[in-house]
């Protein structure tokens, strides 16, 4: 027998096991599926967040307004300021008069504005500063605030900032949930090999008697472990699509509410392949450990 | 092809089962293992297949030492041995044809070629029309023959048997020396615990006595003397 229809052969009666009885190797397969789930969809949602924060944070934008005040010689002077500062990539200045007129077409409230006496806009400098994290913004933005006639600088993206620190925070605790969820993947698999290893027992004895070597012995095992472990796996997955698509419509109401095109990314190719490898494994790992522990108990050795 | 010298073996507990036990057994050679229960018979052929070990002395198969052979290589020694055991030892969960099938299986053999070597060894024991029955269906004696076509089926050149016809009656006793004397007839080893006289008492081979867990008497073929107690 070649060795691939030898795994093949293992593999197909190991399948059949696995559901004998039926319900309770469904039972298994559900309960890795739902603990895989929780982890890898909370993944995802924070994978979402993610995207969104960047989207938001992407443009280090700075505004700087300035005081009422402020001659158009001054303002040539702060123009050639920022243009030197090596924080700083580009400069627009919008003058009192360019503000107006976008602010009425967009408000719809040109009539308000046409009957304004003076203009209540200041001038202002839009400052996109080179790339940089949330500190070095900050400090960026103190400083600007420095500038004589800069009456207030204001950092556009520092709620995005804040959201990221939120999720980095949430990201850890996912994290948290994963291993001790994947830990307990492992004792699910242990305990249903251990079981095993009892209920065939008479055909281990006899296997060893008559010259099975430990791996012949170990291999529907391992088997077990892997197909039970990547059966949860795919269980997993179809539990994040089917929550994804539950969300999806809430979700699209939501963000055009907020007049986002945010759309939910569902879980990317990869990172399924990753999900059903890895649960393969540690079904793996804990058939191994329960083999290793439970078959060196069964005489002769 | 068998050898024993100054083997010793004691059970925790501090009995001594086996007591400077020494004896050859040369290839091709049959040979019977007699004595009361507890003289050590069980023992002395689980030493051969190094399911237990000795406390001291050395135990050769093919001038191999099996009392100093690592776990790992356990299994091949075993492959090398058909071995008959007293409690049978066939798997109930699956048919006559399967439990034959076991031991190629393990040695991972032809697929095609192990369906052909079951049926031959099937029909070996007379068992070639129960194919497809569960163990459970047979007879005493149909367990020991299939029992036999396992042990022989990968064609060891040593078998050892444990009591093979202890519970059975004379008839079908008879019927299973006859299938051990044709193994012999074409150049296996074998050894066979038994303490059943009508067994021994019509046979020309070679007789090991155990006592105590010591050799008693070792009759070998030709030899008319009989030693005393």
């Amino acid at each position: 027998m070649s060795a691939l229809t030898r795994h093949l052969s293992v593999a197909g009666i190991v399948f059949k096991r696995i559901f004998t009885p039926p319900l309770a190797g469904l039972i298994n397969i559900l309960v890795i599926g739902i603990a895989l789930s929780l982890p890898t969809g909370m993944y995802v949602l924070l994978q979402n967040a993610q995207g969104l924060v960047a989207q938001l944070s992407s443009t280090p934008q700075i505004s700087l307004f300035l005081s009422m005040s402020t001659t158009p010689e001054n303002v040539r002077k702060i123009r050639t300021q920022l243009n030197q500062h090596p924080g700083i990539k580009k400069v627009v200045f919008i003058s009192r008069t360019e503000a107006l007129a976008p602010l009425g077409q967009s408000t719809g409230l040109e009539d308000v504005i046409a009957g304004l006496e003076s203009n209540p806009l200041p001038d202002a400098f839009v400052i996109t500063a080179n790339a940089g994290n949330a500190k070095s913004l900050e400090t960026l933005r103190d400083e600007l605030r420095q500038i004589h006639g800069v009456e207030l600088s204001q950092l556009d993206s520092a709620w995005a900032y804040k959201l990221e620190a939120i999720v980095n925070f949430a990201r850890i605790a996912v994290l948290v949930l994963a291993s001790l969820l994947s830990f307990g993947l492992i004792t699910i698999t242990f305990n249903t090999i251990r079981l095993q290893t009892l209920t065939q027992r008479d055909e281990i004895q006899v296997a060893k008697l008559i010259g099975a070597t430990d791996a012949f012995i170990r291999r529907p095992f391992l088997y077990f472990g892997a197909l039970q472990g990547l059966l949860g796996g795919i269980t997993a997955t179809l539990i994040i699509i089917l929550g994804l698509q539950l969300l999806k419509h809430p979700l699209a109401t939501l963000s055009q509410l907020y007049a986002s095109n945010f759309s939910l990314q569902p879980l990317s190719l990869s990172d399924s392949l990753s999900l059903l490898l890895f649960s393969l494994y540690l079904g793996w790992l804990g058939a191994w450990l329960s083999v290793a522990r439970h078959l060196s108990q069964i005489k002769p050795r | 092809m068998i050898s024993f010298n100054q083997v010793c073996k004691r059970y925790p507990g501090g009995f001594d089962v086996l007591k400077q036990v020494t004896f050859e057994l040369a290839k091709g050679e049959m040979a019977f293992l007699t004595g009361h229960s507890g003289a050590g018979k069980s023992t002395l052929l689980k030493l051969i297949a190094a399911i237990e070990r000795p406390n001291s002395g050395s135990v050769l198969v093919n001038n191999q030492n099996v009392s100093a052979l690592k776990g790992a290589a356990l299994p091949y020694l075993r492959r090398n041995l058909g071995i008959i055991f007293q409690d049978h030892k066939l798997l109930f969960d699956r048919n006559v044809f399967d439990n034959v099938l076991l031991p190629l299986q393990i040695c991972e053999f032809d697929h095609k070629e192990s369906g052909k070597r079951v049926r031959a060894a099937l029909d070996k024991v007379g068992l070639l029309g129960r194919e497809k029955a569960n163990p459970v269906a047979l007879s005493g004696g149909e367990q020991q023959r299939l029992c036999i076509a396992r042990a022989i089926v990968n064609r060891p050149t040593i078998l050892l048997a444990d009591e093979p016809t202890g519970n059975l009656d004379a008839e079908y006793a008879a019927e299973i020396m006859s299938i051990f004397k044709s193994f012999h007839q074409v150049g296996v080893t074998l050894l066979i615990s038994t303490h059943d006289a009508g067994v021994l008492r019509n046979s020309p081979e070679r007789m090991i006595e155990l006592k105590l867990g010591e050799i008693q008497a070792d009759f070998k073929p030709g030899t008319i003397e009989k030693e005393k107690e």
